[in-house]
């Protein structure tokens, strides 16, 4: 039940997910391609993918939005295939393709039969360097990525509350700035800025290429130098230096008003450390903290009291994104009981938090979440799919095989008083963002249906 | 929750391999439950699925709402331990329990370590069969479904559904949203929740879908551990819903810079004999992926929308030929018309050789994909046997995909598709229609 609230309040409840080693193996061709291959028989098939260390928060001031505009334009034509063949070759061979754009990351995948990689391969290494970027083409697709954030953001109360706390919750970093990006700004995204974008970062040694399901990784050497290997090496690939965050010192307020908020709620927002190469153990810390206060179920403290025991709120929880190139957020939301303002629903989530900061852990809550992180290892095997989507998250975030391999064994070290340490750090009179989102003060008409 | 049903049953019925990568194992319970399990030892944990046909359209009218508080109540509290014992000790042992509610069916879903299995097993026996139904419990769970049915109905796709539902369907449960309405839920007494637990959870309607690490000894008596002691027999289902709705707009005022159009026609029965000729046909017509004809026409040539699609609905009382989109409010009336217009060209024109042989070679390729876990592969088991589809369907289906000609897919694009039938409701402030036209 909590679950389906959540889906319909526009929150959702990341179960923890500590990596599988599984079979892995990780090698580079001679351009710099970074390769990682994970085996599974279960089933004739592969993913296919090839991930680029570029996103949203790589993007030139005043073009948001262009790293996820050339993930589009990336399925009209190249110098050998016609606009929209890479997924006409894709599904009539059984197929499925799609890509994805976060701030750190931009990538591309199939899932296919695995006598098909070849082909998968040859396509998307075409792609990379012999896009062409066609004017009429340009201006098309740039009216589906409008409608695309009509539909995501602009039709949603949530998502545009979402995206008005990241803005203010980064001053100078631009993660601030959506994904998708600011329509003003998408308007005006030219033929020439996907070029000059897609020129600076598609490159094979700006690329990982992930590999999972029934093939081995002698197989994938050998199709992966045929295909990507010819490829040369970009010589001027820019550094990922991101403008990055002054200190934080002032504490500040978002309010959004909209008539179609059913559910007001309150959510509270700071930055945090993220997992870093070689040193993961606040990161490690974060996610078992975020597990105890808010994560999935009624038995976290602020579900447990809030929820439970007081009945105050329909739903609390705790947010922290561990894997992220730069710090990112963590974020405490409530949604109250109706009667109860937000006000004293952002009092309640303060009350909380001192009272685990001056109460401490429930040791067998803490063995509970350590034992359920244990299992998730034995789960995520079951989706080799998930498994590569989790690789290329890591690595694009800037993490490297031996970090992956040891977050498990980092995770299972982490002790409650590691975790008490971390959340005065972070909890401790944090500077932060406190966002209401919030229904119109006159909304007494229902919508009619 | 509707498209979710629709969704499921779509799924129910693609979605096994024609060439048998997979080993079925039908199983019979020592309790008579049947039940089909992909046995696969690789990773320690088995993936469990219980279908009860039925659902939420086995509510009273009085009591809608019902089987989905029910369903959303068993894992708060069972046998001894209170909700947040039984959270804390089913946490304790990493399994994962989901208790879901559709229109047709409730389904319980469950992963269990091979570690501990049988403490897991206890517990979820406790949930499905001796479930508290403790009044705190009620109360909180009433108001989390209050605040869903509150945030549906500002919610454009939600109301685009619902209000298409309500507009076909007439009386009949198919035209009510499962959660209820506020005053129905309002009014929902304990006895209503142990009557719909009574109605919806018995022997003689559920099926089970079950792979990984067990075998099929260990199977059997870990399902009839599970069900205990269920009643034997369900209430009727409801007599099949008659679509009511004819070719149109229903416009709804909805204050949003974009329109979710939701649209369709009454589609065909599993059973007919030109099924498969209609499954192909939507394929060409608005299948998923990016090469269907509305993909192409209105998203890749005119950049109408982000994404549109359409569907088989599978609904058992109902079967629909479905779509949705959502375009600006200033190009909604344009997509719309190039809808109509490929409804149309297909209708009178059929499809041509290439977009059957694609078509066919995509289905085709695609199937044996799907299987790629424990927990996908319960779920599809137990979809299957809940659609009483037979258990060598999986050896067959690509012939029977591969069997339909050109001449079948004039045929029944003729009959099934029909323009002047397709009826749209539009949530937004679309411009150029007119509320009700």
């Amino acid at each position: 039940m909590l679950h389906r609230l959540a889906l319909a309040l526009g929150l959702t409840l990341t179960p923890v997910m500590a990596p599988a080693a599984g079979d892995v193996v990780e090698f580079f061709l001679d351009n710099g391609m970074q390769v990682v291959v994970i085996t599974d028989d279960r089933a004739p098939a592969v993913t296919h993918m090839v991930w680029y260390r570029v996103g949203a928060a790589d993007e030139p001031p005043g073009q948001s939005g262009i790293a996820h505009f050339v993930e589009h334009l990336m399925f009209k034509a190249t110098d050998d295939m016609a606009s929209g063949e890479f997924s006409n070759v894709v599904e009539a061979n059984g197929g499925s393709d799609n890509a994805f754009t976060s701030w750190d990351y931009t990538g591309y995948f199939q899932r296919i039969a695995a006598d098909r990689l070849g082909l998968m391969m040859q396509m998307e290494a075409d792609r990379m360097r012999d896009i062409i970027f066609d004017p009429v083409e340009v201006a098309t697709e740039r009216s589906v990525i409008l409608e695309e954030r009509a539909q995501r953001t602009d039709s949603s109360a949530g998502a545009l509350f979402n995206e008005q706390m990241r803005a203010a919750l980064f001053l100078n970093h631009p993660y601030g700035a959506p994904i998708i990006g600011w329509r003003h700004e998408m308007e005006a995204l030219s033929r020439d800025d996907a070029q000059v974008f897609h020129d600076i970062w598609y490159h094979p040694n700006n690329a990982i290429l992930i590999v999972a399901g029934d093939v081995t990784a002698e197989q994938v050497r050998a199709l992966a130098e045929e295909h990507y290997g010819p490829i040369p090496a970009s010589l001027s690939l820019p550094a990922r230096a991101r403008p990055t965050e002054p200190p934080h010192i002032a504490n500040r307020r978002v309010s959004f008003t909209d008539e179609r908020v059913a559910n007001p709620y309150v959510s509270i927002q700071m930055l945090a450390p993220v997992r870093e190469p070689g040193d993961q153990a606040e990161a490690a810390a974060l996610v078992i903290l975020a597990e105890l206060l808010g994560g999935g179920g009624q038995t976290s403290l602020l579900a447990r009291r809030l929820q439970v025991e007081e009945e105050r709120s329909l739903f609390a929880a705790a947010y922290y994104d561990s894997t992220s190139f730069d710090p990112s957020g963590f974020s405490l939301v409530n949604v109250p009981v109706p009667g109860l303002s937000l006000e004293e629903a952002e009092a309640d989530l303060w009350r909380i938090i001192d009272d685990f900061l001056s109460e401490g852990i429930d040791t067998a809550h803490f063995a509970r979440i350590k034992f359920q992180i244990a299992a998730s290892e034995i789960y995520e095997e079951d989706s080799t799919q998930g498994l590569a989507r989790r690789w290329g998250m890591e690595l694009t975030t800037g993490l490297g095989l031996a970090d992956i391999e040891s977050w498990p064994e980092i995770l299972a070290a982490v002790t409650p008083e590691d975790v008490m340490d971390a959340a005065r750090r972070l909890l401790n009179d944090p500077v932060h963002v406190t966002g209401h989102l919030m229904r119109p003060a006159a909304a007494t008409a229902e919508i009619s249906q | 929750m509707i498209k979710r049903l629709i969704v499921a049953a779509f799924a129910a019925f693609f979605a096994l391999p024609a060439t048998a990568t997979i080993e079925i194992d039908e199983v019979t319970s020592p309790g008579g439950i049947s039940a089909w399990l992909v046995e696969d030892s690789s990773i320690p944990f088995v993936a469990l699925e219980f279908w009860f046909v039925g659902g939420a359209t086995l509510d009273a009218p009085t009591a809608r709402g019902a089987t989905y508080m029910m369903m959303g109540l068993l894992e708060e509290g069972a046998g001894d331990l209170n909700a947040q014992d039984y959270a804390a000790a089913v946490e304790g042992l990493a399994a994962s329990f989901s208790f879901d509610s559709y229109r047709d069916a409730v389904v319980v879903s469950a992963r269990m370590l091979t570690q501990n299995r049988d403490a897991a097993a206890d517990l979820l026996r406790a949930a499905i069969t001796t479930p508290r139904f403790d009044q705190d419990a009620i109360e909180r769970v009433r108001g989390q479904v209050l605040a869903i049915i509150q945030s549906d109905a500002r919610d454009p796709e939600e109301i685009a559904a619902a209000t298409f539902n309500a507009l076909a369907y007439g009386d009949h449960p198919y035209a009510f949203a499962q959660e209820g309405t506020a005053e129905t839920v309002t009014g929902l007494s304990r006895d209503d929740i142990v009557a719909a637990h009574g109605a919806a959870l018995t022997r003689d309607r559920v099926v089970v879908g079950a792979a990984g690490d067990i075998s099929a000894a260990e199977l059997g008596q870990l399902i009839d551990h599970i069900l205990g002691d269920l009643p034997q027999t369900a209430p009727p289902r409801p007599d099949p819903a008659h679509f009511a709705l004819s070719g149109g707009i229903t416009v709804v005022d909805f204050p949003s810079p974009q329109s979710v159009a939701y649209f369709g026609h009454a589609g065909i029965d599993r059973d007919d004999p030109d099924f498969f000729a209609a499954f192909v046909l939507n394929q060409i017509l608005g299948g998923g992926g990016f090469r269907s004809r509305l993909m192409g026409e209105v998203r890749e040539k005119r950049g109408l929308t982000y994404g549109i699609g359409s569907f088989l609905s599978l609904a058992d009382l109902s079967p629909g030929l479905l779509g949705q989109f959502s375009s600006s409010n200033e190009l909604v009336g344009q997509a719309i018309d190039v809808v109509k217009e490929q409804w149309a060209d297909l209708a009178t024109n059929g499809v041509t050789q290439e977009e059957r042989d694609t078509a066919i070679r995509y289905m085709t390729g695609e199937y044996p994909l799907r299987f790629d876990g424990n927990a996908t592969i319960a779920g599809i088991l137990a979809a299957m046997q809940s659609d009483d589809i037979p258990v060598d369907y999986v050896t067959n289906r690509n012939a029977y995909v591969e069997a339909v000609t050109l001449e079948d897919l004039r045929r029944v694009a003729a009959r099934l598709l029909r323009p002047d039938d397709l009826h749209f409701v539009v949530v937004g402030q679309p411009q150029g229609l007119s509320p009700g036209n």
